[in-house]
């Protein structure tokens, strides 16, 4: 990124499921995980420009210019057929954005704002640019009063945290399993980063919610949840931890014939954690 | 004849009426048996093709259509014709509005405004504690659903944050009834964020009250005051309406050559036959009913000058596409900045229309503009300004889109925005979206959030339990039902991702 851009999947104007009130939502491009469960798998790549989508597209949004993927978002309808095509999970649409450019798409939007979030991906893989669009915010006298939150896999060195919780209000930050094999067999890697993320951005007082995805006879069996119980109770039992329910909107491949997590499993989760003394617990407003 | 008679015999006998309601289409039936108020040629043409449209109020306009009585007269004095003492405690309070509501006339035979409830309560609220005022105003709640079951009547509130406002909102949260209708009047110099979030926090509970911008509409009206009624009118306090006539924005485009036309020729040429439209109504109302005959203007619970004439539209959004079309555009209404252009053009041309046309018996000689939301008959015509159901952007989106058009419309204008379940997990967005709503221009913020029961239908409420019922063919206690259920069945209302749509009132007896 050291053109100072910033690869995007998505922006949203609106958003009430990530972070506290309605948020800028910027999705940046590229995870470092590879999920068998992730619901937004065309998130996960970097585009090679092999050009295999271009036929996909029926609208002409998509060409081949000196070898390189071009993309018109005005012939676009959003089929999301290149997204399918993709070989490698990425993403032929994604556009590359400058922080004054997302100022300027924020800033008429301040009113009904309370913050703006990066996700992804995971968008510590975009870390300089997220910090200097987060300072810009804070700089900005029309912007100065949004939160900027981070919604992360915790895979970023606590050393870099550093720099980005130097910026950031808050962070949400994802726990896909506590059994490393069981970890590494989910996501492809460990999840002894995201363990020690967890820590230091609570140490820093700006763990806003730590979540846990169940996945049927996975990540909801009794070792997990117990490890997951005393994981946050040395963290603090005020921390607020999302309970996510397992669904199929979106998964590809293999995780596509496991099963969904029903609304009766969360709730028998959130209740042993309760009983276990964690004080935070949230749970789904909606199942699809 | 025999037509008439059949459709007499077919309202006496129907199964899913009560006999109250019968005996309303009855009367409806046979106001209709009289000849209509005088119109020229041309006007009478228009209202046939349904260009301009009356609302199917009926031949003979012998009460206004909304009726906004000042309750602040009767409680400081009593009632003569009605041998009512001035109330001295907040028991007798209560019990003269009771009584007095069942004085009110309106198109709908229920009151459409029921008052500033905190304010007209307050001053009797000395000495009673919170516990005794929330169990009195539940009980008076309860009362007003169970005998005035009519989503149409509106309740209003605010703009200080006082304990009857408070506890009206537990109320209302705690009973989910479709009525009353409940509009928070927010001004950001009086109203408390407090109370602001209570009023967001009830829209999650039950999708009301519905949050009017109370600076934006008190500069409209004058020191007596306004009142949120129905659908999303603001009228005169101690008047109202006489009468509402619309105009169908997409007729009026379609009998366009394009954009030059349209403004030129064809606009002003029905704007005017919509004027003439409401004057005759008007005139037979004035000169003709004996309706100002009435106690209620001589012991000033409403004034003969204070009413005014509701200029309405709607079908912007299809009106603005057929034009773009003319012209050979094809960026759609709600999506696409030439388009939401041409539409604030259109509310600005009909906005100085009204200006420029003085009317006789008419609230300060001008008719005020409504953007109005809808008949349960209306297909293939979205309400007021609305963007189209199924077509909404995000409700950030959706909200700039339509911001400009809210100036232009003193006599109403509402969006209904429809937002996902999980809302339920983060009032805080929706406290925001409503803050940032307002301070962009909306004169009002209304908001349905899917999975609740309890859904606004344009302005008024239903219960989608209700529909399910009264298509199982049980009839259903609350008269605005009927038309919730023909909303669902003709304008899609149902399918907007969770939204529900808007009418006011349906012509009759199945039409």
């Amino acid at each position: 990124m050291s053109s100072g851009l910033a690869t995007v999947s998505k922006i949203l104007s609106y958003s009430c499921v990530d972070g506290p009130g309605n948020r800028f939502v910027i999705f940046l491009q590229g995870c470092n995980l590879s999920c068998l469960a992730c619901h937004n798998p065309h998130t996960i790549g970097l585009c090679n420009h092999c050009g295999e989508c271009v036929a996909a597209c029926h609208a002409n949004a998509l060409s081949m210019v000196d070898g390189r993927i071009a993309f018109d978002p005005l012939n676009c309808d959003q089929c999301d057929a290149c997204l399918v095509k993709c070989p490698i999970s990425a993403n032929p649409m994604v556009r590359q954005f400058s922080v004054v450019e997302l100022l300027d798409l924020i800033r008429p939007r301040r009113p009904f704002l309370n913050g703006v979030t990066v996700s992804g991906g995971e968008a510590t893989l975009q870390l300089e640019f997220v910090c200097r669009l987060f300072q810009a915010i804070r700089n900005d006298p029309e912007l100065a009063g949004l939160s900027c939150f981070v919604d992360s896999n915790g895979q970023l060195g606590a050393s870099r945290w550093k720099q980005l919780l130097a910026v950031t209000d808050g962070v949400m930050l994802d726990v896909k399993a506590f059994s490393e094999s069981l970890h590494r067999a989910l996501t492809g890697g460990s999840n002894l980063p995201s363990l020690q993320s967890a820590r230091v951005v609570q140490a820093a007082g700006k763990l806003y919610e730590l979540r846990y995805l169940l996945v049927p006879g996975k990540t909801d069996r009794e070792p997990e949840v117990d490890a997951l119980i005393r994981f946050v109770l040395a963290l603090g039992e005020d921390v607020r931890v999302k309970l996510n329910a397992y669904q199929l909107h979106g998964v590809r491949g293999a995780a596509r014939a496991w099963e969904k997590m029903p609304k009766a499993g969360v709730d028998a989760v959130a209740r042993r954690l309760r009983a276990a003394g964690l004080r935070n617990v949230v749970t789904p407003a909606v199942y699809v | 004849m025999q037509e008439q008679l059949n459709k007499l015999q077919c309202i006496v006998t129907d199964p899913t009426l009560s006999p109250a309601q019968k005996a309303h289409y009855l009367a409806l039936e046979a106001e209709n048996m009289l000849p209509y108020p005088s119109l020229d040629t041309a006007t009478r043409e228009a209202l046939d093709e349904r260009v301009i449209c009356d609302m199917y109020e009926g031949h003979a306009p012998h009460r206004p259509r909304y009726v906004l009585p000042d309750y602040r007269v009767v409680l400081a004095n009593g009632s003569e014709y009605l041998e009512l003492d001035k109330p001295q405690s907040l028991d007798e309070a209560i019990n003269v509005l009771m009584i007095a509501y069942h004085q009110v006339p309106s198109i709908t035979g229920m009151p459409v405004y029921i008052g500033q409830l905190d304010e007209l309560l307050l001053p009797f609220c000395e000495g009673v504690s919170d516990d005794e005022l929330y169990r009195k105003l539940r009980l008076f709640w309860r009362y007003l659903d169970r005998t005035l079951p009519d989503a149409f009547m509106h309740a209003n509130i605010g703009p200080t944050d006082n304990r009857v406002a408070r506890a009206i909102l537990r109320v209302d949260a705690e009973l989910k009834q479709i009525a009353p209708n409940l509009t928070f009047c927010y001004d950001p110099a009086s109203s408390s964020d407090e109370i602001l979030a209570m009023a967001t926090n009830n829209i999650v509970e039950c999708s009301k009250p519905h949050i009017a911008n109370h600076p934006l509409h008190a500069q409209s009206f004058d020191e007596r005051g306004y009142g949120i009624v129905s659908c999303y009118n603001a009228l005169p306090i101690a008047g109202g309406a006489s009468t509402l006539t619309r105009l169908n924005l997409k007729e009026v485009a379609l009998r366009s050559a394009g954009e030059a036309d349209f403004f030129t020729r064809v606009l002003p040429t029905y704007v005017e036959l919509n004027f003439r439209l409401a004057e005759s109504r008007i005139d037979y109302l004035f000169k003709q009913s004996n309706f100002f005959a009435s106690f209620l203007v001589e012991e000033g619970w409403i004034e003969r000058d204070r009413f005014t004439a509701m200029f309405g539209i709607f079908a912007m959004a299809e009106a603005v596409n057929i034009l773009q079309e003319k012209e050979g555009r094809t960026g759609q209404y709600g999506g696409d900045e030439t388009a939401n252009a041409l539409g604030v053009k259109i509310s600005r041309a009909l906005a100085d229309a009204v200006d420029g046309r003085p009317m006789q018996n008419v609230w300060r000689g001008r008719a005020m503009l409504h953007s109005q939301a809808g008949l349960s008959i209306d297909i293939d015509a979205t309400p007021g300004v609305r963007i189209p159901y199924g077509k909404e952007p995000d409700p950030v989106t959706h909200v700039q889109a339509l911001s400009p058009h809210h100036r232009y419309y003193a006599a109403g204008i509402s969006e209904i925005l429809t937002l996902d379940e999980t809302i339920k997990d983060n009032p805080q967005a929706l406290l925001q979206l409503c803050k940032g709503a307002l301070a962009t221009g909306f004169r009002e913020f209304t908001a349905n959030v899917a999975g609740n029961d309890l859904v606004r239908v344009t302005g008024f409420m239903v219960r989608l339990s209700d529909i399910k019922k009264f298509r199982r063919l049980q009839g259903s206690r609350i008269n605005t039902t009927v038309l919730g259920a023909e909303a669902a069945d003709n304008v899609g209302i149902l399918e907007r991702q969770p939204r529900v749509v808007g009418h006011e009132l349906r012509p009759g007896y199945g039409q």
